[in-house]
C-alpha cells in the first residue's frame, strides 16, 4: 500500500479517504458501463449536412450580426442567407444525386434517413428559403425592421422542415416539426406595427402547442402499442403481428394525424390559417404555406404510407373523409372572402386536401402525385404571396381584394405575373398547378375512390372562381368615365336620356334598371356637364355621369358578380391607385418562381420524373 | 426527275405564303401574275414528272416520296408523303392545267376588286391543297388536302362576303361538305381499326384483313365523302349556291377540280371497291339518280351559272356512275374531258356576265354573238361538246362511260341516255337564249335597268377561252376507242389492274351504242333548238318543281332545318338559360351562402379553435374505436 502510504504523506487521511471514494465511483461507473455499454451512434455527417449547413449558417448570420457594432446592413443578410441557402440546394441536389446512384441509407441510428423523398424535400425547403429571402429583402427594407432575425428564424424553419423530411423516427419528427414550428410562430410575430401580426402570432403558438401536445400523445399511444418510436421499427413490427384493431395504436395513429393535419391545414384543424395567413407578414405567410406543408406531409406521407402501411384500411376512411371536407370547406370559404391573403389562406387549405387525395390513395403513385403537388404549389403560393407583399402598402396593409382592380393598366408586367400563378393555382393547362391536380385525381381514381376525385374536380371549379375574380379584376378598368364619341347624353323630358336604349337591352337581364331611370331622366333637363360635377348616389345618377351606359351597367354586372360592394370599393379607392416599386429581389424571386411553374407545365417530363424518382427512392 | 415532284407542292404554297403576307403591297396585277407564275412552274414540275413517268416501264410506274414523319404514335405512324402513279399525275397534270389557264383569266377578271390580292392567296392556297389531295400517299394527307379544298371552296365562294347571299352560300357549302366529310374520317377510324395503317398501299396490301361488311361500311361512307365533295345526291344542292364566287372560282373549284375530288378519291380506293359489289351498285345508282336529276333541273334553271352548275352535278354523277360500274377509266377520262369543257363554258360565262356588268339572268341576255364574237366562238366549241356531239371530247367520254354501262345494267343506260338528251336539251337551250334571239338587255324590265352595249373581255380573259376550246375539241384524242392500247387506259392500267371493268361488246354493238348517243344529242338540240329559238318567256317548260330543285332545300328545310333550328332555340331559351344557368347559377348562389354561413364558425377566438380541433380528434378516435 504504498500508494496510499504516499497519498497519507502528502495530505492526511481526509484526502486519502477522498481519492478513495473517487476510485471507488469511478471503478463502480466503470463496471456499470460495461454492463450497459452507453452507445454513441455513428453518424454520418454527410447525410446531414444540408441542415447542417442551413442551421449553422442561421447561427452565424445571427453571431456576425450580434457581434459587429453597426446594424448589418440589409442586403447583407439578404445576400448571406441566399448564399447559405443556395449552398444548402447544391448539398440537397448532390445527395439526391447520390442517392439515386447508390440508394438510400440510414444514419444516427436509424433515426435519420437520407433518400430520394427526404433530397427532395430539402431541395424544396432551401429553394423556399432562398425565393423568401428575395421577397423579404424589400419587404424588410419597407417595413423598417431590417436586422437578421427575419431570415435567421426562417432559415432555422427550413431547418426543421429538412429535418422532417429526413426523419426516420417519430421523435426526430416532433424534433423537426418543433424546430419549424417555433420559428414560425415568431416570424408570424415579425412586424410591430401590426397588432394583427402579434394576434396572428399568438394564436398559432397557443394552437400549435395545443397540436403539438396531442402529437406527442400519439407519439406516446404508439411506442406503447409497438415498443418503439423508430419507423423501420414500426414498419417491421407491424408487418410481423396482426395489430389492425388494437386501440392504443389506432388511437395513436389518430392523434399522429391530428398533428399533421394541423401542420398541413387540413379541416377541421385549419382554423388558425386564415387568422394567420392574413396576420403574419405576407413574405411569412407565403414561406409559410410552402414550408410547413412540404414538411408536414412529408413526415405524414413517409409515416403513413410507409409505416403505417398495413393500417391502410383503418386510416384510409378517415383521410378520405378530411379530404373531402378540407377541399370543400377551402373552397367554399374562399369564395366569400375580400382580403387576399385571407382568401389565398383558403386556397391553401383547398390545396391540402388535393395533395391529401394523394395519401388517400396510398401507393407509390399517390406519393408521387402529391411530392409534385407540393413542390410546385410551393413555388405557386411563394410567388403569390410575393406579389401581395409587393402590392400591400407600408404596413403591411391594403389586401382588399378592391384594391387589384384595374392592376394591368398601372402595372402589365406585375398584373401578368400574378394573374399566371393564381391560373395556375386554379389549374390551367400548361402550367404546372394543372398537372399536379391531374396527377393526385389518376392516383385516387386509381385507387379506387373516384368519388373524392370528383369531389376534388368540384372543388376547383370552385377555387377557379376566387382565382379568376382577381384575375379579371386586375383586368377591369377602374371605372368607367369616358363618353364614347357620339354617345353623349341628349335630354328629353319625356323618355329620359337618349342613349339608354341600348343599356335597357343590355342590362335587361337584371331587370331592377328600369326604375331607376326615370329620376334620372327628371332632372330638371341638367347637362351632361352638370352631371359630371357631382359624384353619383345612385345607379341612375352614375350612369349620367359616366356616359356610357352600358359600360356601367357592364360594370356594375361584374361587380354583383365578384362580390364587390362599391361601397367597400369607394373606401380603397384613394389610395389603389398607386404604382408600386418592385425591387429586383422580388423580380427574380417572383421570375423564378414563374418559370417553374410555366417552363415545367409546358415541359412537365423532368419534374414528373424528379418526384416519380424520389418516390421510387423511398426507403422502405 | 422524279423526286422534283415534291416542288409541284412547293410552288403553290411558296405562293401563298408570300401573297398572304405581301399581297396587299404587291397589288393589282402584279398579285395575280405571282400567283399564276407559281401554279406554271407546278405545271412544267408536272410535266417534267409526267415525262420520268413515261420513260418508266408501265409495272413500276408508282414511287412513292416520304417527305417527312408526321405523327409517330403508338400503332400509329403516318408520314407526309406522296405517291406518284399514272392516277395522280393526270389528276396533278389537268389540275396544274386547268388552274394555270384560270388563274390567267382571273387577272383579267378580278381586275379592279378591292380584295384582289387576297383572290390569288385563297386560289393558290386552293391548288396547294388540292395537290396535296391528289398527291398524297395516305388517307390522313389526303384528309387534309380534302379539307384544305373544302376551307378554300368556302371563303372562295363568300368572297364578296358583304353580300348576304354570298355568305350564306358559303356557309351551305361548308356545312353540306361537314356531312360529306364526317364520312371520310369516319372511313379512316374503321380502316385503321382493321388494317392499322392509312397508307394507300398498305391499306390495299392488306385490304383482306378489313373483311366483308367493314369494307362496305368503309366503301359507302367514303361515298358519302365524296357525295358532299363532289355535289352527289343526297349532298348536291350547295353547288348551285357556290355559284355566289366569283366565276373563276365557279370554274376551277366548282367545276373542274375540287368537285371531281370524290371520283379522284373512290377511283384511288378501288380496291376496296372491287371488294364490294354492293356498295359499287349504290355507288352507281346514286350515280345515275343525280346525273338524270341535276339535269332536269338545269332544264329550268334561268341563272346562266346555275344552268351550268346543275349541269356539272349531272355530269359528275356520269363519273360516279362510272366508277360504280367500275370503268374507272372512263371515269378519269369524262373527269379530264369535262374540266376542259366546263371550265370552258363557266369562262365563257364570265366573260358574258364580265361583258354585261354583272348580269346572270338567261332572261335578260340574247343574240350576244354580234358583241361577243370570242366568246361566241369558243363557247359553241363547249356546248358541242357537252352536248355530245361527234368528234368532241363530251362525245367520246360519254360515250366510254355508257358503254360501259350498258354492259353492267340496262336501266342505268337507258336513265343515262335520257340525261344526255337532257343535257344537249339544257346547253342548247342556254345558247340560244344567250347569243341568239332578241337583244332584251336593251330594254329596261321592271326594277332592271337596261345594260350598256356588252364589250368584249381583255386578252387574259380571251386566251383561257381559246386553250380550253382547244382542249374542248381535241381532248377526244386522250382515249378514242381504237386506240386503247396506248391512251389513258393502257397508262391508267398498272393503278387499276384487273378490277377494271372492261364490257366486251362486239363491234356492231359499240357502234349501234356510240350512234345512239350520236342521236340522242342531236336530238337534245333539236329539240331545244326549235323550242327556245324564236321566245324566250316559256313558263310552262320552266315548272316551279323543277325551279326549286325538286323542292330539295324545302325538304332539307322542313325535315332538318326547321327542327333544328327548334332545338337550338330550346336549347338556347331552356336548357342553357334556366337548367345550365340555372344549376351554375345555383351553385354559386349555394356555394356562397354556405361560405356565408360556415365562415360564422371562424369567430377569431382561439377557444373556438381548439375546439374546433378537439372535435376533430373526439371524431378520429371514436371512428378508430369502432374498429377495435
Amino acid at each position: 500500500m504504498s500508494f496510499l502510504g504516499f497519498l497519507d504523506g502528502l495530505g492526511g487521511p481526509h484526502v486519502r479517504d477522498g481519492v478513495i471514494h473517487l476510485v471507488v465511483v469511478l471503478a463502480s461507473v466503470h463496471a456499470l458501463a460495461a454492463v450497459t455499454a452507453i452507445h454513441v451512434p455513428h453518424i454520418r455527417y454527410l447525410a446531414i449536412l444540408p441542415e447542417i449547413v442551413m442551421l449553422g449558417g442561421a447561427v452565424l448570420l445571427l453571431g456576425v450580426a450580434s457581434l459587429s457594432d453597426r446594424p448589418v446592413r440589409m442586403s447583407v443578410t439578404t445576400v448571406g442567407t441566399v448564399v447559405i441557402s443556395g449552398a444548402s440546394m447544391g448539398l440537397a441536389w448532390w445527395q439526391w444525386a447520390d442517392v439515386r446512384q447508390h440508394g438510400p441509407f440510414t444514419t444516427v441510428a436509424g433515426a435519420v434517413v437520407t433518400d430520394g423523398f427526404s433530397a427532395l424535400i430539402a431541395i424544396l425547403a432551401s429553394t423556399a428559403m432562398l425565393l423568401t429571402a428575395l421577397v423579404g429583402d424589400g419587404y424588410l427594407r419597407r417595413e423598417g425592421v431590417e436586422g437578421p432575425e427575419f431570415h435567421v428564424l426562417a432559415m432555422v424553419s427550413a431547418s426543421g422542415a429538412m429535418i422532417m423530411g429526413q426523419a426516420n423516427d417519430l421523435i426526430v419528427i416532433f424534433l423537426g416539426l418543433e424546430i419549424m414550428s417555433i420559428a414560425l410562430y415568431v416570424l408570424a410575430a415579425l412586424n410591430p406595427r401590426r397588432a394583427t401580426s402579434g394576434e396572428a402570432a399568438l394564436k398559432y403558438f397557443v394552437l400549435g402547442s395545443f397540436s403539438s401536445a396531442i402529437f406527442v400523445y400519439g407519439i406516446a399511444l404508439t411506442y406503447g402499442a409497438t415498443g418503439g418510436t423508430n419507423l423501420a421499427h414500426l414498419t417491421s413490427y407491424l408487418s410481423t403481428h396482426a395489430l389492425s384493431s388494437n386501440g392504443v395504436l389506432l388511437a395513436g395513429m389518430g392523434l399522429l394525424l391530428v398533428g399533421f393535419g394541423f401542420k398541413v391545414a387540413a379541416v377541421p384543424f385549419h382554423m388558425w390559417t386564415p387568422d394567420v395567413y392574413q396576420g403574419a407578414p405576407s413574405p411569412v405567410t407565403g414561406f409559410m404555406a410552402a414550408i410547413a406543408k412540404a414538411g408536414g406531409f412529408a413526415a405524414l406521407l413517409r409515416v403513413f404510407v410507409s409505416s403505417f402501411g398495413t393500417l391502410r384500411p383503418d386510416w384510409r376512411p378517415i383521410v378520405y373523409v378530411i379530404a373531402i371536407v378540407t377541399l370543400v370547406v377551402g373552397a367554399g370559404l374562399a369564395v366569400v372572402q375580400r382580403d387576399v391573403k385571407r382568401m389565398l389562406a383558403y386556397s391553401s387549405i383547398n390545396h391540402a386536401g388535393f395533395v391529401l387525395l394523394g395519401l388517400q390513395a396510398a401507393d407509390a403513385r399517390g406519393v408521387s402525385a402529391a411530392l409534385y403537388y407540393v413542390f410546385t404549389y410551393s413555388f405557386m403560393v411563394i410567388g403569390s404571396f410575393a406579389v401581395v407583399t409587393l402590392l400591400g402598402r407600408s404596413g403591411d396593409v391594403g389586401h382588399d381584394i378592391a384594391g387589384y382592380r384595374a392592376l394591368a393598366r398601372r402595372q402589365p408586367v406585375l398584373a401578368l405575373a400574378f394573374a399566371v400563378l393564381l391560373l395556375a393555382q386554379a389549374g390551367v393547362p400548361f402550367t404546372t398547378g394543372f398537372l399536379a391536380k391531374l396527377q393526385v385525381v389518376a392516383a385516387v381514381v386509381d385507387a379506387h375512390s373516384a368519388p373524392l376525385g370528383f369531389v376534388a374536380m368540384g372543388s376547383a371549379a370552385i377555387a377557379a372562381f376566387f382565382y379568376l375574380r382577381v384575375a379579371v379584376l386586375m383586368y377591369t378598368p377602374r371605372r368607367p368615365r369616358w363618353v364614347p364619341p357620339g354617345r353623349e347624353i341628349v335630354f328629353d323630358p319625356i323618355v329620359g336620356p337618349q342613349a339608354s336604349t341600348a343599356a335597357r337591352e343590355g342590362s335587361g337581364v337584371s331587370g331592377q334598371a328600369e326604375p331607376e331611370i326615370a329620376p334620372g331622366g327628371s332632372l330638371d333637363g341638367g347637362t351632361a356637364e352638370g352631371a359630371v360635377a357631382t359624384v353619383p348616389r345612385t345607379l341612375a345618377e352614375l350612369r349620367l355621369w359616366s356616359g356610357s351606359e352600358r359600360t356601367v351597367a357592364v360594370v356594375e354586372r361584374l361587380n354583383a358578380d365578384l362580390l364587390i360592394d362599391r361601397e367597400a370599393e369607394a373606401v380603397e379607392d384613394g389610395a389603389g391607385g398607386r404604382r408600386v416599386r418592385v425591387p429586383p429581389a422580388a423580380i427574380v424571386a417572383i421570375g423564378i418562381c414563374i418559370a417553374v411553374t410555366v417552363v415545367f407545365g409546358i415541359v412537365p417530363g423532368p419534374l414528373v420524373d424528379f418526384t416519380h424518382h424520389s418516390t421510387l427512392l423511398l426507403l422502405r | 426527275m422524279l423526286h422534283a415532284a415534291s416542288l409541284m407542292l412547293l410552288f403553290p404554297l411558296v405562293g401563298f405564303v408570300i401573297l398572304a403576307f405581301f399581297g396587299r403591297r404587291i397589288g393589282d396585277p402584279l398579285a395575280g401574275w405571282l400567283g399564276t407564275a407559281t401554279i406554271t412552274a407546278s405545271f412544267v414540275v408536272a410535266c417534267v414528272t409526267l415525262a420520268g413517268l413515261a420513260h418508266r416501264t408501265s409495272a413500276s410506274r408508282s414511287f412513292t416520296q416520304t417527305l417527312f414523319s408526321w405523327i409517330p404514335v403508338g400503332q400509329l405512324h403516318v408520314n407526309v408523303g406522296i405517291l406518284v402513279d399514272p392516277l395522280s399525275m393526270t389528276m396533278a397534270m389537268f389540275v396544274t392545267g386547268v388552274s394555270m389557264v384560270i388563274h390567267l383569266y382571273s387577272i383579267g377578271y378580278m381586275k379592279g376588286d378591292r380584295d384582289y390580292p387576297k383572290f390569288f392567296v385563297y386560289l393558290n392556297l386552293f391548288v396547294f391543297a388540292m395537290l396535296l389531295l391528289v398527291l398524297a400517299n395516305n388517307l390522313l394527307v389526303a384528309f387534309v388536302g380534302w379539307e384544305g379544298v373544302g376551307l378554300c371552296s368556302y371563303w372562295l365562294i363568300a368572297f364578296w362576303y358583304e353580300r348576304d347571299s354570298a355568305a350564306s352560300a358559303g356557309k351551305k357549302a361548308f356545312i353540306y361538305n361537314r356531312v360529306g366529310d364526317t364520312g371520310f374520317l369516319l372511313a379512316i377510324f374503321l380502316i385503321f381499326s382493321k388494317v392499322h395503317t392509312v397508307d394507300y398501299l398498305g391499306i390495299f396490301a392488306h385490304r383482306h384483313a378489313l373483311g366483308g361488311p367493314a369494307t362496305t361500311a368503309a366503301v359507302l361512307l367514303l361515298l358519302l365523302a365524296a357525295t358532299g365533295k363532289s355535289a352527289q345526291i343526297p349532298l348536291f344542292n350547295w353547288l348551285a349556291d357556290a355559284m355566289e364566287g366569283p366565276t373563276p372560282v365557279s370554274a376551277l373549284i366548282h367545276a373542274a377540280t375540287m368537285v371531281t375530288a370524290g371520283v379522284y378519291l373512290l377511283s384511288r380506293m378501288n380496291p376496296l371497291l372491287a371488294l364490294s359489289p354492293d356498295a359499287t351498285w349504290v355507288i352507281a345508282g346514286i350515280g345515275g339518280a343525280t346525273a338524270f336529276v341535276a339535269a332536269t333541273i338545269a332544264c329550268a334553271q334561268q341563272d346562266i351559272k346555275k344552268v351550268i352548275a346543275f349541269s356539272t352535278i349531272s355530269q359528275i354523277g356520269y363519273m360516279v356512275l362510272a366508277v360504280g360500274t367500275g370503268a374507272y377509266v372512263a371515269a378519269i377520262f369524262l373527269m379530264v374531258a369535262h374540266a376542259f369543257y366546263k371550265g370552258l363554258l363557266f369562262l365563257g360565262a364570265g366573260s358574258i356576265i364580265h361583258g354585261l356588268d354583272d348580269e346572270q339572268d338567261l332572261k335578260r341576255m340574247g343574240a350576244l354573238r354580234r358583241w361577243l364574237p370570242w366568246t361566241y366562238g369558243t363557247f359553241l366549241v363547249g356546248w358541242l361538246a357537252i352536248a355530245g356531239i361527234p368528234p368532241l371530247s363530251g362525245f367520246w367520254s360519254k360515250g366510254d362511260v355508257l358503254e360501259n354501262v350498258w354492259a353492267k345494267s340496262t336501266a342505268l343506260w337507258a336513265v343515262g341516255v335520257v340525261t344526255a338528251v337532257l343535257t344537249a336539251y339544257y346547253m342548247t337551250r342556254l345558247f340560244v337564249l344567250a347569243f341568239h334571239g332578241d337583244p332584251r338587255w336593251q330594254h329596261a324590265v321592271g326594277d332592271h335597268p337596261a345594260h350598256r352595249t356588252p364589250h368584249e373581255a381583255p386578252w387574259v380573259m380571251r386566251a383561257p377561252l381559246v386553250i380550253l376550246a382547244f382542249f374542248a375539241f381535241a381532248g377526244g384524242i386522250l382515249d378514242l376507242p381504237w386506240v386503247h392500247h396506248e391512251g389513258l387506259a393502257s397508262w391508267l392500267a398498272p393503278v387499276f389492274g384487273s378490277r377494271l371493268f372492261s364490257a366486251h361488246e362486239s363491234t356492231g354493238l359499240k357502234v349501234g351504242l356510240i350512234s345512239i348517243d350520236a342521236v340522242a344529242g342531236v336530238l337534245g338540240l333539236a329539240i331545244a333548238g326549235y323550242l327556245w329559238r324564236a321566245r324566250a318567256d316559256r313558263r310552262e317548260l320552266e315548272p316551279a318543281f323543277l325551279q326549286r330543285v325538286w323542292f330539295w332545300d324545302d325538304f332539307y328545310d322542313l325535315v332538318i332545318g326547321r327542327p333544328g333550328q327548334a332545338l337550338a332555340r330550346f336549347s338556347a331559351t331552356v336548357v342553357d338559360s334556366r337548367i345550365i344557368d340555372g344549376a351554375v347559377n345555383g351553385i354559386a348562389s349555394l356555394v356562397r351562402l354556405a361560405g356565408a354561413n360556415l365562415r360564422r364558425l371562424q369567430t377569431g377566438y382561439v377557444r373556438n379553435y381548439a375546439i374546433g380541433v378537439v372535435a376533430g380528434v373526439v371524431a378520429i378516435v371514436l371512428f378508430v374505436l369502432t374498429k377495435t
